[in-house]
């Protein structure tokens, strides 16, 4: 009885537990798959790589990429020129105005190769798949629709509304003083 | 549009008054009756001078800019011209004044790197240009230094001589003195290495370089250096006191006013935070960072050094203004350096020997405790120290400074120093900084806010022979530009709100007001023109919502924006627009 027990109980973990999945390691492939992306002549928009959508889109809508994507804006020192979205001597990015577009491949070449006034290259600094991350997480905090994926909660000081506050970029009024 | 009496600012007589909070009780009735007699002497100077009753500046022509960012460089004259240099990309409009109005007469645009435009450090405006021997010398943003022939703007030498790769970058303006040309570089936001140069005036060549930190021979330290204070005596601190390697990536940038003394021989400079901005990163004293340099004009050999903030826990730096005074100190002629430290205090030394004759705050001050005077470094308060992790509140002066490096005028007849404040605290905490080559080397998040007292700005009249202010006047926004003293005892200064105010020198009374088209971030300036007139301009323009530290790109929902600034100003947007505009006002 007990073992039965046992058994029905393991069963419904198992089939209860459809965890998100978490790639943390891509196979090499299809790392250099993730850069090909097909910009347009001017750099601005253009085709994503094919590999994306056949992976389900992995940067938009999961959390831990999200997150991810998140402590790597403050590790790359992405926060010293954009502040915590705000903008300092770079340009805000919570306003939901993109010099250079939001779309995931416009962003995806800001990162790499960076633009001509003042944002640095990130190629050499970070990997295929970190841009990436950034990317998804930049384009939480700049958006102007709903998503059902966010990252994770803010470890830093609090300094804005929070991105799955979405969309952030319309009215939500002034965040707490402290 | 003459004396308004709208009352925009509140007028605090401040007998007593004391912005450190809580320390008046220190002042003795010696102190007392020094005040009293400090006023009477006061007052009968200002018995001498004009009434301040229908004063009022006539405006008399304008020049629009077409530049958005922040406009901190007020024009120089140069020949009868006024030489305008407009904030990055730069261009440099020669001006003829006169009864007429402005008129441009030429032009000269240097050839720029955009990329600076996400390194320069502090906004995209360098300070003004200077003129001397028939040539202008000019910074820019992006790291060059150039020379023009001032009456045609004929370029004679341009040198790239800050690397703007790593985020360094010019914010200063040049200091040519004799043969020579003094330049300063900025960047402690980019962990570049803090350096004073020396090029020669005729072609441009590096003379000699001294460096902010690393060993006695890059800091220019040897035989001649005699600090009067002995926490800066000692072999190689500059890298004795980092860890290993830090110093080369250690801040210290010469990016506030360079002050020469021709007969001394001395140029005087102060030396900007250690980077990073977090203090866990960099143990040690931080040497030469966040102090004052006397060095040899000649050389470049450093004199003394003393030292504002060792190991600089709220990166306030030491690049606030400087002016040099002969006066009498205590019963004796001394030759003073009046340095208006960013850090709140106005510091009073011996520019000879680097003594410290005193050193009282003027804005609000909880970071640090008082009595710098007796060990030659002033003491942090230890429930404000910062430590990575953690989030210290309230902490004023926040790292902007207390006011700007050109915030202060000294009114020599009266004694009376003129300090365009910003009364300004800040929630900072602290985090892990990576080294990126040209990306920001900070590890903090900081908010910025006024005190809760309210006023986050205030132009500060203090009477330099008692440390104390005479009066003060309240402003809304923190005074990002510099006062204007005018000898027939009048203080000009703008507002980053967009307006232009003339106060009674002797009791702080508002006598005149204009509303600009942008507020003012530069120091207004007396200038003659070539009908011998006198003018005083005035350079408005702020920059973008968030003013001079950001970009035009701001969004002030992000608490964090504009180096904190965007928690401040939220409510500047309405006030004056961005885009610079020169006006040009005849005096009455």
């Amino acid at each position: 009885m007990r073992a039965v027990a046992i058994a029905g109980l393991a069963a419904l973990l198992a089939a209860g537990c459809q965890r998100e999945e978490r790639d943390l390691r891509l196979d090499p492939p299809v790392t250099a798959a993730l850069d090909q992306v097909a910009p347009m002549a001017n750099a601005v928009g253009g085709a994503p790589p094919d590999v994306l959508g056949a992976l389900g889109e992995p940067y938009e809508g999961n959390a831990y990429n999200l997150s991810e994507g998140k402590r790597l804006y403050s590790w790359f020192n992405c926060k010293g020129c954009h502040a915590d979205g705000g903008g300092a001597s770079g340009p805000a990015l919570l306003d939901g105005w993109w010099r250079y577009g939001s779309d995931p491949v416009s962003l995806f070449v800001t990162l790499r190769d960076g633009r001509q006034n003042g944002m640095p290259a990130y190629g050499d600094k970070l990997t295929t798949e970190q841009i990436w991350q950034l990317v998804g997480y930049l384009r939480t905090v700049g958006v102007s629709s709903a998503s059902f994926a966010a990252p994770s909660r803010n470890d830093e000081m609090q300094s804005r509304p929070a991105e799955n506050r979405a969309p952030a970029s319309a009215e939500l009024g002034t965040p707490p003083s402290r | 549009m003459t004396a308004s009496t709208a009352g925009f600012a509140t007028i605090r007589q401040s007998d007593g008054h004391d912005p450190s909070g809580g320390s008046a009780a220190r002042w003795g009735i010696v102190a007392a009756i020094a005040a009293s007699v400090g006023w009477l002497l006061l007052s009968g100077t200002a018995v001498a001078q004009e009434s301040a009753s229908g004063f009022s500046l006539r405006l008399v022509g304008t020049f629009r800019t077409d530049n958005p960012n922040a406009h901190l460089a007020a024009p120089v004259m140069a020949g009868g011209r006024l030489l305008l240099l407009t904030p990055f990309p730069h261009r440099l409009t020669a001006l003829r004044l006169g009864p007429e109005g402005l008129h441009p007469e030429w032009r000269f645009t240097p050839e720029t790197d955009r990329m600076a435009e996400g390194t320069a450090c502090c906004g995209l405006g360098v300070r003004s240009p200077a003129v001397a021997g028939g040539r202008a010398f000019l910074n820019t943003a992006d790291g060059r230094t150039i020379a023009l022939d001032a009456a045609s703007g004929t370029k004679i030498w341009e040198m790239r001589t800050a690397d703007r790769g790593s985020g360094e970058s010019l914010a200063s303006s040049p200091l040519p003195v004799g043969d020579k040309v003094l330049i300063g570089n900025a960047g402690d936001d980019f962990g570049v290495r803090g350096w004073l140069k020396a090029l020669d005036a005729t072609s441009g060549a590096t003379l000699w370089t001294r460096y902010s930190t690393g060993p006695d021979e890059d800091v220019g330290i040897g035989p001649d250096f005699a600090p009067f204070y002995k926490i800066a005596r000692g072999r190689d601190l500059g890298a004795a006191t980092w860890p290993p390697g830090a110093w080369e990536r250690g801040g210290g940038s010469v990016s506030g006013p360079l002050m020469a003394d021709t007969g001394l021989g001395l140029v005087f400079h102060g030396t900007g935070r250690p980077a990073p901005l977090n203090p866990d990163q960099r143990p040690g004293e931080n040497r030469w960072t966040s102090g004052l340099f006397a060095r040899d004009l000649a050389t470049g050999a450093a004199r003394w050094f003393y030292q504002l903030a060792p190991h600089d826990q709220h990166g306030v730096s030491g690049t606030g203004p400087l002016i040099l005074a002969d006066r009498d100190w205590k019963g004796r002629a001394r030759k003073l350096l009046i340095h208006v430290g960013l850090n709140g205090h106005v510091y009073v030394l011996d520019r000879i020997s680097g003594e410290l004759l005193s050193a009282e705050a003027f804005a609000p001050v909880n970071a640090f405790r008082g009595g710098a005077a007796a060990s030659g470094a002033i003491a942090v308060a230890q429930e404000k120290a910062t430590r990575v992790g953690a989030t210290t509140r309230d902490v004023c002066p926040a790292w902007t400074g207390a006011t700007s490096s050109e915030g202060a005028a000294l009114s020599a007849e009266t004694g009376l120093l003129f300090i365009a404040a910003a009364r300004l605290c800040m929630d900072i905490e602290i985090r892990p900084a990576n080294y990126i080559r040209g990306t920001p080397y900070l590890g903090a998040n900081v908010r910025v806010k006024g005190p809760p007292e309210g006023g986050a700005g205030e132009l500060v009249a203090w009477r330099l022979d008692d440390a104390r202010p005479a009066w003060t006047v309240s402003e809304p926004y923190p005074l990002l530009g510099g006062p204007l003293w005018h000898p027939r005892g009048f203080v000009i200064y703008g507002t980053l709100d967009g307006w232009l105010k003339a106060l009674d020198a002797r009791d702080g009374r508002l006598v005149w007001q204009q509303r600009l088209a942008s507020g003012v971030v530069s120091a207004p300036m007396l200038v003659r023109g070539a009908d011998g007139a006198e003018y005083v301009t005035v350079l408005a323009g702020r920059g973008g919502a968030a003013g001079p530290a950001a970009g035009l790109e701001a969004d002030l929902r992000d608490a964090t924006a504009a180096r904190g600034f965007g928690n401040l100003l939220r409510g500047l947007s309405a006030e004056a627009q961005p885009g610079g505009t020169l006006y040009l006002f005849a005096l009455p």
